[in-house]
């Protein structure tokens, strides 16, 4: 038996403990308490915690902006939270190293359907005020209006959706393909919650009015820094799980999932270069400014879409598609070339974002070339994921997952070749700034993200918590198909009305006039919201029953008989 | 040092060394042999789903109980 500092047996103090008496999380909780350390590193632990307290509290006292003020009452809550739990679990057992860390798996996907739904729900709200502007009701004007939700929908759904299924994703796979335990003991649940508290301080710094108004990079200069503090950690653990593998190869997702952790660092830094107006305000000046700032902005925006929204999540489909099929993925050469290509070529996409503007025509023609070369690397891995399926296409017709996956690569796929062809100059002229550029991208992460990501958490759920299988398989025939109809429908109005408000946009009369004013082609799209609308709802009813079958799975489903994944008996 | 340097060494010189590592990338995933290792790689997922690999076993292998 092993004895700690304090010469206590482990077993004492350590498994079972609950931080929080009277308040049990069920499984999740599972190796919470894992590799308890040493003493002098829980004592340091609650001094920085207890300092991090300390100076919120003041910063909270000194604040000059309301958002500011309530984001450092959350920080000031969370290290209060996380200073209690550091006391009561302190002197643990160490969690055996011959078992996976599933537990912050298990808490990431109860997170990801979490924020799917909210992110959903509100999107959902936003469509219907875009189509009924009396929704922006004018007690909670300010607060609650379309220009206010909009951007807390797209980081609800890009980072808080998107980014949880990332990590909890990416903590799952890295250590199957590694046959290693996470690294770090509990710096995977550090980066659990920190980035939890990322999504909140954004959120509530949206609504109150903290925004660099910078799109997809919304949040203010110390929800930035305390990311970069939490992506730093994240590469720490994902690098240091591959670092003490077993298997002597690097399996080609986690080159996926490392690309994605290591240029998100690089963008977020490059793009937040920021110098605050004061420590103790919300506001924040940016370093870059004119077309520098543009071209960094949309350098960043379209690598979040290339490296967030496709590296990341083809890490998913290389990990979860042959996992589902039960068969390796088609060509693992391919999949190489697809990593390197997809790499070296994204980068240089972002220009095409700024046709017709001040930059210099030769970067805007690079993007623009360099975006559809990206069809190619793009459409070899659509056709590696989908051709993984090939001799178990029977497969198909009886599991809606791997359904799932394969209209999520179908998506991909589209997208893919949608994208190349809006950056083209020309079609651009045409298609930019109205409604097509948001179908086109809700085809790509309803279609492709969102449907990936409900396929590996029908995958995971089972696994990460003994049970044999879903509770209902025809639950997630009809999630499949909600999903699938409301992308339908979502895509093709704003098909239609993108395109019909390009054209009004530019249409001349025979004296050079312009013929429709803003306010008609607000007008003509008023049918095309209401079904944009109508195709939310079906894909929120969809993640709603997908919350429901997950729950029902854990809740109601019998463990299984051997449960090789460790559930502590409490 | 200005912008114009930067440029032209960015469509140069800095674009033919990216160009010879993505190359040299492609050529090293279809070398000779590379079949059986890439066929080997490729059942990664497939091998240690519930525990991670025993401290004792042979890394370089690849292969445990684990099936």
């Amino acid at each position: 038996m092993q004895i700690n500092a304090s010469g206590i047996p482990p077993d004492h103090k350590g498994y079972s403990r609950n931080p929080l008496p009277g308040f049990r999380f069920p499984d999740i909780a599972g190796d919470r308490q894992d590799e308890g350390t040493h003493n002098m590193w829980d004592y340091f632990k609650l001094i920085a915690l207890g300092v991090v307290a300390v100076l919120a509290a003041i910063a909270a006292n000194y604040g000059r902006d309301l958002a500011y003020t309530v984001n450092a009452i959350e920080v000031f809550l969370a290290a209060v939270i996380a200073f209690i739990w550091v006391l009561r679990t302190m002197g643990s057992a160490p969690a055996p190293a011959n078992e996976y860390n599933d537990g912050v798996v298990r808490a990431g996907v109860i997170a990801t359907t979490f924020w799917g739904v909210v992110g959903f729900l509100v999107a959902v709200i936003i469509a219907f005020q875009l189509a009924f502007p009396a929704l922006n009701l004018e007690i909670a004007q300010g607060y609650l209006n379309f220009g206010k939700l909009r951007p807390l929908h797209t980081s609800a759904v890009i980072f808080a959706f998107g980014g949880n299924a990332l990590i909890a994703s990416s903590f799952y796979v890295v250590q199957r393909t590694s046959a290693a335990r996470l690294f770090g003991g509990n710096m995977g649940w550090f980066v659990f919650w920190g980035y939890q508290l990322v999504i909140v301080l954004a959120a509530t710094g949206y609504i109150l009015g903290a925004t660099h108004s910078k799109e997809y990079a919304e949040p203010e200069w110390m929800v930035d820094w305390w990311l970069t503090i939490v992506w730093v950690f994240y590469l720490v653990v994902f690098l240091g799980t591959i670092f003490k593998r077993k298997e002597p190869h690097i399996y080609v997702a986690n080159w996926f999932y490392l690309s994605f952790i290591v240029t998100i660092a690089m963008l977020h830094i490059m793009n937040n270069l920021a110098i605050p107006v004061s420590l103790f305000g919300s506001k924040s000046v940016q370093v870059f400014s004119g077309v520098q700032d543009a071209m960094t902005q949309w350098w960043y925006g379209h690598n979040a879409v290339g490296f967030f929204l496709t590296s990341g999540f083809l890490g998913m489909m290389y990990y979860f598609v042959p996992k589902q099929a039960e068969r390796p993925v088609y060509s693992y050469k391919l999949s190489i070339v697809h990593f390197w290509a997809l790499i070296f070529i994204y980068i240089w996409a972002g220009p095409h974002h700024l046709h017709y503007t001040a930059l210099p025509q030769w970067a805007s023609t690079l993007g623009m070339v360099m975006s559809i070369i990206l069809w190619m690397p793009s459409w070899g891995g659509m056709i590696n994921g989908l051709m993984t399926l090939s001799g178990a296409w029977d497969k198909l017709r009886t599991d809606p997952i791997i359904r799932m996956m394969v209209v999520s690569i179908g998506f991909y796929g589209m997208s893919t070749f949608e994208g190349p062809m809006m950056s083209i100059r020309a079609v651009n002229s045409l298609s930019h700034y109205t409604d097509w550029t948001i179908g086109h991208v809700h085809s790509g992460a309803l279609g492709w993200n969102g449907m990936i990501t409900f396929g590996a958490l029908y995958y995971l759920t089972p696994r990460l918590w003994g049970r044999e299988r879903l509770y209902s398989l025809k639950l997630v025939s009809w999630h499949f198909w909600l999903a699938t109809i409301g992308i339908v429908l979502y895509a093709a109005s704003m098909w239609v009305t993108g395109i019909m408000e390009g054209l009004m946009w530019r249409e001349v009369d025979s004296q050079g006039f312009l013929v429709n004013a803003f306010a008609d082609t607000v007008k003509a799209k008023f049918p095309m919201y209401v079904v944009r609308g109508l195709g939310g709802v079906m894909y929120l009813t969809g993640a709603c029953i997908m919350a429901y079958n997950l729950w029902a799975t854990v809740a109601r489903q019998p463990r299984t008989a051997s449960s090789a994944v460790a559930v502590p008996a409490e | 040092m200005d912008y114009h340097i930067l440029r032209e060494f960015a469509d140069s010189w800095a674009m033919l060394a990216i160009f010879a590592v993505f190359i040299g990338a492609v050529v090293w995933a279809f070398r000779p042999g590379s079949r059986k290792i890439h066929e080997d790689v490729a059942n990664i997922p497939f091998r240690h789903d519930d525990k991670p690999a025993s401290p004792l076993q042979d890394p370089a292998s690849g292969q445990d109980q684990q099936g």
